[in-house]
C-alpha cells in the first residue's frame, strides 16, 4: 500500500525531517538532562563499556552525574545537526574532528579547550600530537581524542604472495610490477569495493601525499586559489585512473561494496592479492574471516613511497581518532570537562581501550600493546601513527559535506574513466 | 423544510480534522519547503535569506538536467513492464481454480518485506563476485558479474527489483477488478466461438480499463519515490549512471547538508508529480468515467 500518497512522500521524507528539526529548534528550556551530562556517542558494543565504565567511576565522585546516549552510526550525524542548538543537544558529543567539528565550532555550538589544556599540560601531552592536532580549529583546541586511531595501510594476502614469488610493494614502481604479474596469474591484483567513493578516495589521499606532500591537501582545505589544480593533485588523479584502466582492480569493482564485508573476502580468499583499507578492517577479517587471520596469511604494510615524490614516506592518512567535544550552550560546561579530563586519558580507559582491540592516540603504551592479542598488528599500527611526520584526516570528513559529496561522486566518475583529472580539478575549483 | 435541511451535505466543520490532517502534513510541509527554497541552510543554526540563488543554481547544476532523463526513464521502464505483467498475472489468478488462489498469495509475498530488506537482498544476490550474478553471470554473457557497477545494466537491474517488488501489489488491484467481470460475458463470447487469447482481448482488457488507469497512474507518480530503493542498491552510481532527481535531493539535503538547495529541487519534484497526475487524469478521461458494470 505504499504507493497510496504517491507525491506527498516526495516531500515527506525531506520537509517532515525538516519541520521535526524547527519545532525542536523552538523549545523553552536549556539543553542536556537536567543537573546531569549528557554524553552522546555512537553505538559500539565494543566501545560503549568502556565509555560507560569511564562515565561509573566519574560519576562515584561527581556532583553532577553523567549519562550515556548512543546512536547507530548512520543516522547519528544527522541526529547531532539537528540537535545542535535545541533543548535535545548533549552536553558532551561524539565527533570525527577537522571539518566535521569545524563546522559546528564556526556556529559558536563548540566551547574552546586550548586553555584546559594549557592549564593541564599532562593531560595535554598524553596524547599522540599527530592526532590531537586534528581537534585544532584556527589554533584553537576543539576536542580531545576518546578512540583509538584509524590509519590506512596497505593489506595483502601472504599465500598469494608467495605463490606468485613477490615480496609486498614497498615503492609504488614495485606496486605496478605486482599488478602486471597477479593480472597474469588471474588474480584481482587489488580490491576495490567501487560502489562506495571513500574506498576510492583512498588511493587519492595517499597518492597525493606521496607526490605533493601534506601540504597540498592543507592548501585544499583553506580553500587557496589553485588548489585543486595544482600539478602534483593531477598528477595524484592521472595516476589513479591508470591504476584503473591497468586494470589494477579487476573489471567489476563498481560493483563491489564495503558495508557487506565482500571486499575483505576477496582478499581472504585469495581472489584478490592486495586491498587498501582503514585498519577497522583487521576487526572486519576477524569477524568474518578468522581463519584467514588466524594462520597468519592476512600481510599488512604502509603505503608504498613513490620514487621522486616531494611528500615524506611515512606520513599516513586515515581517521586519526574520533573525539569528545563540549557544547557551549551546555548548562554546566565545567562538569563536562571535568569529566573528559578525568576520564579519555586515565589508565583504566586507555586500558579498556587497549583490551577492545583498539590502539589509543596516547603516548607511551608500546609495552602494554605488546602484551594483547595480534600484537604485531596493533604494534605496527602504533609505530606507524606515533612515527609518522603527518597525519592526513580523511578527506571526505576533513572538507564541508557538500564538497565531501560531489568530491566522492566525481571521484567515482574519475575511476570509471568518465571524468579526466583535468575535467575533475576543474569541477572542484574554489570548493573546501 | 426539515426535510430538505436533514438531506444537506454536512458542513464545513464535518470536513474540518481531515481538513486539518491534511494542511498540517500535507500542504503545510510544501509551504515551508518552499519557504526553506529560498534559503541556505546546512541543518544547524538559522536558515539565511538567499532569494531565488538555489532556484538559479538548478539549471548549473550537472547533474540536474541528466537526473530528470534518468527519471524519466525509470518511470517509462517500470510502467512499460509492470502494467502488461500485473494485467496477465492478475487477469490469471482472478479465475476460481484453487491452485491459482494459492499462487496469488504466495505470489503477493514481497509486499509484505520492506524496501530496505528487499534492497539488501537484491544487493547480495547480484554480488559480481559472491553473488548468483557470479554464478550466472558466465552463462548469459557477464563474464565478470558485473551488474550493478554497469552503467547501463544497473538500470535494469533496478527496474527489476521494482518489478519484482511491486508487480503483487498492481497483481492484486487487477485481481479483484478482473473478478467483478460478470460471467455471462464469457460464457456469451465461448458461445460465439472465442478462445481464451481472444476473450481476454476482447472482454478482459476493456473490462480492466478503469483499473489500468488507476494502476498506471500509481506507478508513474509513485516511480517519483522510488529513491530508498536506489540509495541501498547502488547509491546513484556507478558514477551517476542511476542518479534520479529524488536521489539528487536526498543526497543533497543529507549528505551534503545544502537543505535550501534540496528543498528547490523537492519544490520541483512537487510540480512535477503534480503535473504528470493531472496529465494523465486529463488525457484519460479519468474524472469523466462512470461505471459500466451491468446493471449499474
Amino acid at each position: 500500500m505504499r504507493r497510496r500518497t504517491p507525491w506527498p512522500r516526495v516531500i515527506g521524507s525531506a520537509s517532515l525531517a525538516l519541520v521535526l528539526g524547527l519545532t525542536t529548534a523552538c523549545g523553552t528550556s536549556g539543553p542536556g538532562t537536567e543537573g546531569g551530562v549528557e554524553v552522546w556517542a555512537l553505538e559500539d558494543a565494543a566501545v560503549n563499556p568502556i565509555v560507560q565504565s569511564g562515565i561509573d567511576t566519574y560519576n562515584e565522585s561527581a556532583e553532577t552525574p553523567a549519562e550515556l546516549v548512543t546512536y547507530v552510526n548512520d543516522a547519528y550525524k544527522q541526529r547531532l545537526q539537528v540537535a545542535l542548538g535545541s533543548p535535545n543537544a548533549p552536553d558532551v558529543f561524539f565527533n570525527w574532528g577537522g571539518g566535521n567539528l569545524a563546522q559546528y565550532v564556526e556556529e559558536g555550538q563548540v566551547v574552546d579547550l586550548t586553555d584546559t589544556l594549557e592549564a593541564n599540560p599532562g593531560f595535554r601531552d598524553a596524547f599522540l600530537p599527530s592526532v590531537l592536532d586534528v581537534a585544532r580549529v584556527e589554533g584553537r583546541y576543539y576536542g580531545v581524542p576518546m578512540l583509538g586511531v584509524l590509519p590506512v595501510v596497505l593489506f595483502y594476502n601472504k599465500e598469494v604472495f608467495d605463490e606468485a614469488g613477490l615480496e609486498p610493494p614497498a615503492t609504488y614502481d614495485e606496486l605496478l610490477d605486482a599488478v602486471d604479474v597477479f593480472k597474469e596469474e588471474g588474480v584481482t591484483p587489488i580490491t576495490l569495493p567501487g560502489a562506495q567513493g571513500w574506498t576510492e578516495l583512498m588511493w587519492l589521499e595517499y597518492l597525493l601525499d606521496r607526490v605533493g606532500g601534506a601540504d597540498k591537501f592543507q592548501a585544499i582545505v583553506d580553500g587557496e586559489e589553485g588548489a585543486w589544480s595544482d600539478p602534483a593533485v593531477i598528477e595524484a588523479l592521472r595516476m589513479c585512473q591508470d591504476l584503473a584502466d591497468r586494470g589494477a582492480f579487476g573489471t567489476n569493482f563498481a560493483s563491489i561494496t564495503y558495508d557487506n564485508a565482500s571486499a575483505s573476502s576477496l582478499l581472504a580468499s585469495g581472489k584478490s592479492a592486495m586491498f587498501l583499507m582503514g585498519t577497522w578492517d583487521f576487526s572486519t577479517q576477524m569477524d568474518n574471516n578468522p581463519d584467514f587471520v588466524e594462520s597468519g596469511d592476512l600481510g599488512f604494510v604502509p603505503f608504498p613511497e613513490v620514487e621522486g615524490g616531494e611528500g615524506e614516506p611515512g606520513a599516513v592518512v586515515g581517521n586519526p581518532s574520533n573525539y569528545f567535544s563540549v557544547n557551549a550552550d551546555s548548562a554546566d560546561t565545567d562538569a563536562a570537562i571535568d569529566f573528559l579530563t578525568g576520564t579519555v586519558a586515565s589508565d583504566s580507559y586507555v586500558e579498556g581501550l587497549i583490551e577492545a582491540g583498539q590502539v589509543p592516540a596516547v603516548e607511551g603504551i608500546e609495552d602494554r600493546l605488546s602484551e594483547t592479542d595480534h600484537a604485531d598488528f596493533t604494534t605496527f599500527t602504533y609505530n606507524l601513527v606515533a612515527d609518522a611526520p603527518s597525519f592526513t584526516q580523511s578527506w571526505d570528513q576533513a572538507l564541508t559535506p557538500a564538497t565531501s559529496e560531489e568530491l566522492l561522486t566525481n571521484l567515482q566518475l574519475l575511476f570509471l574513466g568518465d571524468l579526466g583529472p583535468e575535467e575533475f580539478a576543474r569541477a572542484m575549483e574554489g570548493k573546501r | 423544510m426539515t426535510s430538505v435541511a436533514r438531506t444537506e451535505r454536512p458542513g464545513a466543520v464535518w470536513a474540518a480534522p481531515a481538513l486539518l490532517f491534511f494542511g498540517l502534513f500535507g500542504l503545510a510541509p510544501v509551504v515551508i519547503v518552499a519557504c526553506l527554497s529560498l534559503t541556505s541552510w546546512n541543518g544547524l543554526g538559522t536558515p539565511e535569506w538567499v532569494g531565488l540563488d538555489n532556484w538559479r543554481a538548478l539549471p548549473e547544476d550537472p547533474h540536474v538536467g541528466p537526473g530528470l532523463l534518468t527519471t524519466l526513464a525509470l518511470t517509462v521502464l517500470t510502467w512499460a513492464t509492470q502494467t502488461p505483467l500485473a494485467l496477465m498475472f492478475g487477469a490469471w489468478a482472478a479465475g476460481p481454480q484453487r491452485v491459482r488462489a494459492v499462487a496469488g498469495a504466495v505470489f503477493f509475498l514481497p509486499l509484505l518485506l520492506s524496501t530496505a530488506a528487499i534492497a539488501l537482498v537484491w544487493q547480495a544476490l547480484l554480488d559480481p563476485n559472491f553473488g548468483v550474478s557470479a554464478q550466472i553471470g558466465p552463462y548469459i554473457g557477464l563474464v565478470d558479474g558485473n551488474v550493478l557497477g554497469d552503467r547501463s545494466l544497473a538500470l535494469y537491474a533496478i527496474v527489476f527489483v521494482l518489478l519484482w517488488q511491486f508487480l503483487p501489489f498492481h497483481m492484486l488491484l487487477y485481481q479483484a477488478a478482473a473478478r467483478q467481470i460478470p460471467a455471462s460475458l464469457y460464457e456469451a463470447a465461448e458461445i460465439d466461438g472465442a478462445g481464451p487469447a481472444q476473450r481476454f482481448r476482447s472482454i478482459t482488457v476493456p473490462q480492466l480499463r478503469h483499473t489500468i488507469i488507476a494502476s498506471s497512474v500509481l506507478i508513474l507518480v509513485g516511480s517519483m519515490t522510488y529513491f530508498e530503493t536506489i540509495l541501498l542498491l547502488t547509491g546513484g552510481g556507478p558514477g551517476t549512471a542511476t542518479r534520479i532527481l529524488p536521489l539528487h535531493m536526498y543526497l543533497q539535503g543529507f549528505s551534503a547538508f545544502r537543505m535550501g538547495y534540496a528543498s528547490a529541487i523537492a519544490v520541483l519534484l512537487v510540480l512535477i508529480g503534480t503535473g504528470l497526475s493531472l496529465l494523465v487524469v486529463r488525457v484519460s478521461g479519468y474524472a469523466r468515467m462512470t461505471s459500466e458494470r451491468e446493471g449499474a
